[in-house]
């Protein structure tokens, strides 16, 4: 049994209507101290208004190896980009 | 209402709460550098930073109400150990993770009640510091009152420091709701709150905690008491040295 405390990944909220980002990670013993440690590490100079902390063991991540055929098919298929369209003026900035 | 000789109360209240704020926060900012883990170190000096904050906010107070018009640095500074008013229990040492956590609860479990009182001063200025740092000092209480849970209900080894650190201290945490003539003159100017309303809010806290995280509170005892008029354990005279040498030493340096 390893002595060290579970690692939680942070995830930060910087102001309402934004979605939480990830800002790094952390060592505590549960979930209530990581966000209380997250406070103390990430939010110092007031850049929160929320705080997510999640098991860094619970994240299932793609694997590296796996990025040709993950993300390569998609490099050719120009037309999913929404570039092919004249937007009218009155739209605005999209 | 002339005070020709003696000063004004309210600059013993201040001087009072900033000693308390700075001394501890002194104390904990020892473990910048040292302590259990990377996260641990970052929140306590966190928490002295806060501290010390508070310490200049009282002084800057204290300071504008004495005649001589003092600065906060002056005031921790440039006093002997006979003019600091803490609570012998902020300048106890660090001892082990334990020691300083306890210490910590048991102040942050009067400071709380003692902020919010003080919010409701009829001194302006007062009431402003003490509001704001009732929202750190709310932090700090969550903080410890959670360590000293998880720790006391712990492991074998845990609990066991966590009661020899209860033992060591509880008997300081007293003089902290302890009134003299000063805390009776403000409780009835309506200037600060009644000590005896903040005992037992104190003690109702310190109860309910320490039986959640299964420990036992030392029964009878004598409190453990004499800083607030100036008479201190044998640890100040070395906090001070540490503090005030540079300014001691080189008088008005400034960086």
């Amino acid at each position: 049994m390893s002595n060290e405390w579970p690692l939680w990944e942070v995830f930060i909220r910087g102001q309402h209507g934004l979605s939480h980002r990830h800002v790094g990670s952390l060592h505590a013993p549960d979930a209530e101290m990581a966000i209380r440690n997250a406070r103390d590490v990430y939010t110092r100079r007031n850049e929160g208004v929320s705080i997510w902390v999640v098991k860094a063991a619970e994240i299932s991540a793609s694997s590296p190896g796996d990025k040709e055929p993950l993300f390569d098919p998609s490099n050719s298929k120009v037309y999913r980009h929404p570039t092919f369209y004249d937007i009218p003026d009155e739209a605005g900035p999209m | 209402m002339t005070t020709a000789v003696k000063l004004d109360p309210v600059y013993d209240l201040a001087l009072r709460m900033g000693d308390n704020a700075l001394i501890l926060g002194q104390r904990v900012s020892e473990w910048c550098g040292h302590a259990p883990v990377l996260e641990e170190d970052i929140a306590m000096a966190n928490v002295g930073l806060d501290l010390i904050g508070q310490a200049k906010m009282w002084f800057d107070y204290a300071g504008a109400i004495e005649a001589a018009g003092k600065s906060a640095d002056e005031i921790a500074l440039l006093r002997d150990a006979r003019a600091f008013t803490n609570a012998l229990l902020v300048e106890q040492p660090n001892g082990d993770y334990a020691h300083t956590l306890m210490r910590q609860f048991l102040f942050d479990a009067w400071h709380l009640p003692m902020l919010k009182g003080l919010a409701a001063s009829k001194d302006e200025r007062i009431a402003e510091i003490a509001a704001k740092s009732a929202k750190e000092a709310t932090y700090h209480l969550e903080r410890s009152e959670d360590f000293v849970v998880s720790l006391g209900d712990g492991t074998a080894e845990s609990h066991d420091r966590m009661q020899a650190a209860l033992d060591a201290l509880y008997p300081f945490a007293g003089e902290l709701t302890l009134a003299d003539d000063i805390d009776r003159d403000l409780a009835a100017r309506g200037l600060a709150p009644d000590l005896s309303v903040i005992a037992a809010a104190h003690l109702a806290k310190i109860e309910a905690v320490i039986t959640e995280a299964t420990l036992k509170l030392p029964s009878g005892g004598a409190v453990r008491k004499g800083g607030k008029q100036g008479l201190h354990s044998e640890h100040l005279g070395f906090i001070l040295a540490d503090m005030q040498w540079l300014q001691r030493a080189y008088p008005g340096a400034e960086w």
